[in-house]
């Protein structure tokens, strides 16, 4: 997994609420797509007309905005469907960082298999950075630190965020967790043992079938 | 102390403390599709992790096939590779794998529980954000990433926060008319697509423990469009009898003593919940879709909001961003709207019961000339009984589509897609933009709203004649 430590860079305003993962990445782009090209085809409904063309209204194809590391969302952001292409598809445009009210749980736990770090931040915060990038687009930058746990705005103010402490060191660490569970696997092998006398009927095996 | 469900269900499966604020928990059941389950299989060899528990993984193709009639996997050769793979690692890893025209396939979400795979009480995931459909039964069921579907594959676990208990309590009687989807999709209209972000749903009330067992999957199938990754309903008897004898269902002495265990699996009379909410069911009418969120929604019969009567500037923003997708105006009700495609189908809507309230509804009629209506059943046994009744003779002496087991246009990464600018009325779960293909414009709603609109070839409010 990648490690995350510091980002700094525009961020680019997309805050309209419940974007889901079929705007992100579209259901038959999981087909055949490789992970490291996923990023081609990142929210295409929006960032291409239907003639294959790029509309340049769209936030992420506006210069100040276009590769930038970090994106301001919506509530809800990544609602829908399990796919882990969502987060490749974002980190393929080269963005590190998303900052939301709130997200969905899968789509989160799926950036943090990533690398890709979701920060929640109080919706008001969320606005006021996108205005404050919004009212100088060429020159405001944002810094995510997760080692200080602090998202800094265009204007200096420093906004704290929180995250599972074992989840921080792990990003800054660039760990994966199957490593980690596998230290404990003494562990999950005695709580099986007892559980197959507790509840036989879960362990299906020579006697089923 | 007083217990929810959740953390009943919690406790079962809570190895240890996975350190920060997360648990280490066992995982019963693991369902792979072609193309998740395909990803991580694929992961899992990468990074040259075993599968230590085969027995609990099952593997079934769904998405990306064909439903035409006789379809094979490589009917839609881009869906191909990922059900080798899917085939390829089952073999490689000793899964068991329900393919395509065997008896058992199906959409994961239906073949899981009519094979028993599904059981109150057990931990089930799929790289599927829908396993909450299992939560029917009385299980612990979420989706995943492939990422954590790799974990769990080489693990037998996962590393979780546990979740808030949220109590969706649905009192009072159904009104002729109004089906389960009509109350999930009127509960997240009410509370928001967000709303049990967070959280795992406990569907509770006297609404719900009278809802047959098929009904209650549809309830739980929709509570990732809440937000939740989790819902579940307490299991009782009605759970028990229709599990009973299933596939993969204990049996004997195994049985009896399951079913004790399984008793106990509700929330205690004094548990406190983090968020309780309740919804009178007697004031709820037939529920369509007019947005691009399953949170934009109407009875049918309501007209269509405008985007001032939004709560704020970003909803409004989304709003009219939603109606200009979707080519409507605000003002009028839904109710008369054209219609050129109609689908019964999807993890949703697909099972037996469905199909039965669909046909009852087209027998001796036929679909309008200017409408495609398909009807693609949840999974192989679904059109077995279907066909042993005779429900694909009224479908397609109607003129639908009677077609094979799958995803189809609930996901649409199948080849199958609804044409761009096209309305299509549809039992699945999601209304994203493009969801049912490129510019496609869908609206949820019940089998039987499905199938009056099939016939009327406009969206028809079901409780007046059409």
């Amino acid at each position: 997994m990648q490690r995350f430590d510091r980002v700094t860079g525009p961020a680019a305003p997309l805050l309209r609420p419940n974007i889901d993962t079929d705007v992100i990445i579209r259901a038959e782009r999981l087909v055949g797509t490789p992970k490291e090209a996923m990023g081609r085809y990142a929210f295409e409904v929006w960032r291409f007309r239907p003639d294959g063309s790029e509309d340049p209204e769209f936030v992420l194809n506006r210069p100040p905005f276009r590769g930038a590391p970090i994106l301001l969302a919506g509530p809800n952001f990544g609602c829908g469907s399990s796919r882990e292409a969502a987060v490749w598809a974002i980190a393929g445009l080269g963005i590190r960082a998303v900052i939301a009210p709130s997200f969905s749980d899968i789509f989160a736990a799926n950036c943090l298999q990533n690398g890709l770090l979701p920060v929640v931040l109080p919706q008001e915060v969320v606005r006021r950075l996108a205005c404050q990038v919004e009212a100088d687009p060429d020159h405001a930058r944002i810094t995510v630190d997760l080692a200080a746990q602090a998202v800094v705005g265009p204007d200096g103010t420093a906004h704290g965020f929180a995250i599972d402490p074992d989840r921080r060191e792990a990003l800054l660490l660039g760990l994966d967790d199957i490593g980690l569970t596998l230290r404990q696997a003494e562990e999950i092998a005695a709580w099986q043992e007892q559980d197959r006398r507790r509840r036989p009927w879960v362990w299906l095996g020579a006697a089923a079938r | 102390m007083a217990k929810t469900l959740l953390d009943k269900l919690w406790q079962a499966h809570r190895i240890a403390s996975a350190g920060g604020g997360r648990d280490l928990i066992h995982i019963d059941r693991i369902l792979l599709h072609d193309l998740s389950g395909a990803r991580a299989l694929a992961e899992v060899a990468e990074k040259g992790h075993s599968v230590p528990h085969p027995e609990l993984v099952f593997a079934t193709p769904d998405h990306g096939v064909s439903t035409a009639p006789g379809r094979t996997a490589e009917t839609f050769p881009a869906g191909a590779l990922g059900v080798a793979m899917l085939r390829e690692g089952a073999r490689r890893h000793g899964i068991r794998l329900f393919d395509l025209g065997e008896d058992g396939h199906g959409i994961v979400h239906v073949m899981a529980p009519e094979l028993g795979l599904a059981l109150p009480g057990l931990s089930i995931i799929c790289g599927d954000s829908h396993t909450c459909t299992q939560g029917g039964l009385g299980a612990l069921a979420f989706g995943v990433g492939s990422s954590e579907l790799a974990h769990a594959l080489a693990t037998q676990t996962l590393r979780l926060a546990k979740p808030r208990a949220m109590r969706v309590r649905c009192d009072g009687r159904f009104v002729r008319g109004t089906t389960a989807k009509d109350v999930v999709l009127a509960a997240i209209g009410r509370f928001g697509a967000g709303s049990g972000a967070g959280c795992a749903i406990e569907w509770a009330g006297e609404a719900v423990v009278a809802l047959p067992v098929e009904a209650r999957l549809t309830l739980c199938n929709l509570s990732i469009e809440m937000g939740a990754r989790i819902g579940f309903i307490a299991p009782d008897e009605t759970v028990f009898a229709w599990i009973a004898g299933r596939d993969f269902a204990p049996r004997g002495a195994a049985w009896d003593e399951a079913v004790t265990a399984w008793r106990a699996l509700r929330s205690d009379e004094e548990a406190l919940f983090d968020l309780d909410l309740s919804l009178d069911i007697s004031t709820i009418g037939p529920q369509v879709t007019w947005g691009t969120s399953p949170e934009h929604v109407i009875a049918v019969d309501r007209p269509i909001p405008s985007p001032d009567q939004a709560p704020d500037a970003t909803q409004r923003e989304a709003w009219a961003a939603a109606l200009a997708y979707q080519g409507l105006e605000p003002g009028r009700p839904l109710e008369g709207i054209r219609v050129d495609w109609v689908f019964i189908g999807s993890c949703t809507n697909a099972r037996l019961s469905d199909l039965r309230e669909a046909a009852a509804i087209v027998a001796g009629r036929t679909v309008d000339p200017r409408v495609t209506a398909w009807v693609v059943p949840g999974s192989e046994r679904v059109k077995r009984a279907a066909e042993a009744e005779g429900l694909d003779r009224i479908f397609r002496d109607a003129g639908f589509s009677w077609r094979e087991p799958g995803c189809s246009l609930c996901v649409a990464a199948n080849g199958e897609a609804v044409p761009p600018g096209a309305r299509c009325l549809s039992t699945s779960n999601r209304n994203f933009i493009g969801r049912q293909g490129r510019g496609a414009r869908t609206h949820l709603a019940s089998p039987a709203t499905a199938a009056a609109s099939a016939i009327a070839g406009r969206i028809v409010d079901i409780r007046k004649p059409f």
